[in-house]
């Protein structure tokens, strides 16, 4: 059992758990992974480290509540445990002395790119971020990522905040001020990955995604997660979880990430069916 | 006490039949196929044993179980003397006697078998294997003095198992690392419920448990803790490599990402290790089979395992597409026959070579081309070759690719001195089992490539033996090529 010594709510629907995991504290690297499954039950699922202190032995991973695995965990709190917790898996970010550089996260892919833009400024790049969000109060991590930047910016779609549109247009805007970017490293939703490696391609720079299939294992051992990345059939996870963006098939990849959609939707349906049934009886409980 | 009877009397017995559940009620349930042996069934065939002077199964046996001894004493019925006769050369005959391919092995080398069938070596030593299990006989206890030296074993399938069961009744401190939530491996993970009980392969761990073998779950050696710091941090003096092949292959054709095309391990994994037949009471899913099309590729135990795994799923068609004969599969004829009662329809002599999708990337249709026979090659089969213009295309939603597993590539990223082979193998002194690594053994399918689970257990002995001699005689670690 992993325990939980701190979980708190970034953003809604987006948690962030501090977890004891003293040997995964010690040796994650950026870009590395963690399988977690709740109980005797569950699925696994990876997870990138968001952080970790190997003073305390913990680890950090900030989870977005989407279906029931990650809803489920989204309700656990500080003092309560996850079963499995496995680790740390695939391989860390390719890190060096690019020049200028950009971490770009998209809504809860902002907690998987941050620790990557500590590590290239401790590399000595001059780090760009650009922390995307749907609005003011889905952006997490602010101030984290304004630390490590030489220069830091938000986006918003609606315009609640920083500057009114896309990531990838202010990458754009970035590229059209004439900026020389040496190195781009995109992380967040598929659809945002891909328009990323397609304002970047162009002009040659060169830009990475960390990619989420399905996974089980998380060593080679099942296959599951392959991606097609310049024709070839690679292992997220031995691989990976980092490509370079100009060869993924990025439609590949949504296509599997879509293959269970329709049993994704019915565990959610049933865990939160359970859930009002819990609410109801506790409540039950309180008033009589 | 069965009543003696003379050579030719024995010879007169039929072999007799496993009782098993009827093929049309089991195809749609994941309980045990084989229901073993009675004690009368088992007398009656422990009495058509020869009892030769020199037995030749013996040879046929990777670990040399005393077969002759154990069956004389079923004859003698004295079944709980038979088991500890077995455990004498195998700790683990519940397991053997249900996956070992005994008809190339101990069954292949009977004297009765020239003539008539052989005696039934797989199903006598799992009927005296399930008595002592079911009578809770306690492990024999370790009487060794504690040698006070701690040895690794990295991995929890038959190799480690095996290395972990021997090594604690020579006196070593054992902990056995495993990569995932349950222990075990292939035969939780790969070998499905119908075939090998799990709760077989849980008690067998409890009993390693209790003669105080240590087992630590999600432990990713090479990940987690590499070998180097077992050895310099955490104190072990020997480490065991038994960490499965692990990696499985794909036949590299257009589509094979398609959704609906699986590895035969994940396909496995699925339903034996997360349980997603019974979804969604259990998290996992998997793509559900009822009224589909399911193709599994490959001839082996494994792709068997899928297809009638796929059967249970409720597939309306379940198909093997091999591209040799059904001569040269190599699954455990039981499993054919098996296989085939149960309504697998075989594709032989068939080589997928692309799989088709929709829009949606989903699988709906595999091409295939017929194949012949040619001349034989380096596994000394004969070479399938396609027959021109022989291309149709199958229906299927689902093809499950089992065509066996390459290395797994974690401890060698992180132990480079642990020299492996061009297909990733790792490479040891055949009979020392001693890795270019010193301190380090390694056995089953990591050196062998995808073999047997008795194959393995057998490495996992062997390796016991030599990592006691480093230990305890010659820590000499002749240079290894």
């Amino acid at each position: 059992m992993y325990k939980i010594v701190e979980a708190a709510f970034l953003a809604q629907d987006i948690k962030k758990f501090v977890i004891e995991a003293p040997k995964i504290a010690v040796k994650r690297k950026a870009g590395q992974f963690v399988i977690v499954r709740i109980d005797e039950r569950g699925e696994r699922i990876p997870l990138t480290i968001a952080d970790s202190d190997t003073g305390k032995g913990t680890i950090t991973i900030i989870v977005q509540g989407v279906g029931k695995t990650t809803k489920q965990l989204n309700s656990l709190e500080s003092g309560d445990a996850i079963l499995d917790v496995v680790g740390p898996l695939g391989m860390a970010s390719h890190i060096g002395n690019f020049g200028t550089t950009v971490s770009i996260g998209g809504g809860v892919g902002t907690a998987i790119a941050y620790p990557t833009a500590v590590a290239l400024k401790e590399a000595g790049n001059y780090v760009i971020t650009i922390n995307g969000a749907r609005s003011r109060d889905l952006v997490i991590l602010e101030d984290e990522m304004k630390a490590c930047s030489d220069e830091a910016y938000i986006t918003t779609d609606d315009g609640s905040y920083g500057f009114h549109g896309f990531v990838t247009q202010k990458l754009q805007e970035l590229i059209d001020e004439g900026k020389k970017l040496d190195f781009v490293l995109a992380i967040g939703p598929i659809p945002m990955m891909k328009a990323v490696a397609e304002v970047t391609r162009p002009y040659g720079i060169k830009t990475v995604v960390s990619l989420n299939p399905i996974m089980i294992d998380g060593t080679g051992m099942c296959g599951g997660c392959r991606v097609t990345v310049d024709n070839e059939t690679k292992f997220a996870c031995v691989d990976g979880p980092e490509f370079d963006a100009h060869l993924v098939d990025f439609k590949n990849l949504m296509d599997r990430n879509r293959m269970y959609q329709e049993y994704e939707k019915k565990a959610l349906e049933k865990f939160e069916h359970e859930c009002n049934i819990t609410k109801q009886a506790i409540e039950l409980e309180k008033s009589n | 006490m069965a009543e003696m009877l003379s050579p030719k009397e024995r010879m007169k017995i039929q072999r007799q039949p496993m009782p098993e559940q009827p093929p049309l009620e089991r195809c749609h349930n994941f309980e045990e196929v084989n229901y073993g042996f009675t004690k009368e069934l088992a007398i009656t065939e422990a009495q058509r044993c020869l009892q030769c002077k020199t037995p030749t199964c013996i040879d046929g046996c990777p670990v040399n179980i005393k077969i002759d001894e154990f069956i004389q004493l079923i004859v003698d019925e004295d079944f709980l003397g038979a088991a500890k006769k077995i455990k004498e050369d195998n700790a683990l005959p519940a397991i053997c006697g249900r996956v070992c391919p005994q008809e190339e092995q101990c069954e292949a080398k009977c004297i009765v078998g020239k003539k008539n069938e052989p005696v039934a070596i797989g199903r006598l030593e799992r009927f005296v294997a399930d008595i002592e299990m079911a009578e809770g006989v306690p492990p024999a206890p370790v009487t060794a003095a504690k040698k006070g030296k701690k040895v690794a074993i990295v991995g929890s399938g038959p190799a480690g198992l095996s290395c972990a069961g021997d090594l604690i009744y020579m006196g070593y401190d054992v902990t056995v690392f495993e990569a995932l939530h349950e222990l075990g491996g292939v035969l939780v993970y790969g070998i499905p419920e119908f075939r090998l009980p799990k709760e077989i392969v849980r008690k067998e761990i409890a009993n390693l448990e209790k003669l105080g073998v240590k087992f630590e779950r999600d432990a990713v050696i090479g990940r987690t803790t590499t070998i180097d710091e077992l050895m310099q941090e955490d104190g072990f003096e020997a480490v065991f490599v038994g960490v499965g092949a692990g990696l499985p292959w794909f036949m590299n054709i257009p589509g094979e990402n398609l959704v609906g095309v699986y590895s035969a391990n994940e396909w496995l994994t699925r339903v034996n290790l997360m349980k997603a037949y019974k979804f969604p009471e259990f998290d996992s899913p998997v793509l559900d089979c009822r009224g589909k099309n399911v193709a599994v590729i490959g001839g082996g135990n494994t792709a068997m395992d899928a297809v009638r795994t796929a059967l249970r799923l409720g597939a309306e068609n379940a198909y093997i597409v091999y591209r040799r004969s059904e001569k040269e599969m190599p699954a455990r004829i039981e499993e054919v026959h098996h296989a085939k009662d149960e309504g697998v329809q075989f594709m032989i002599l068939t080589n997928p070579i692309e799989m088709i999708g929709d829009d949606d990337g989903r699988l709906t249709g595999m091409k295939c081309i017929k194949m012949e026979l040619g001349e034989p090659d380096d596994s000394g089969r004969r070479r399938p070759v396609a027959i021109e213009g022989s291309e149709f295309v199958l229906d299927v939603d689902i093809a499950v690719v089992a065509i066996g597993n390459g290395s797994n590539p974690l401890i060698q990223q992180t132990t480079p001195e642990i020299d492996v082979n061009r297909r990733g193998n790792i490479v040891v002194d055949g009979n020392s089992m001693r890795t270019t690594k010193r301190g380090v053994f390694a056995g089953g399918d990591i050196v062998t490539g995808g073999a047997t689970v008795i194959l393995a257990m057998g490495a996992g002995r062997n390796a016991a033996k030599a990592i006691d001699e480093y230990l305890t005689e010659n820590s000499d670690w002749p240079e290894i090529h």
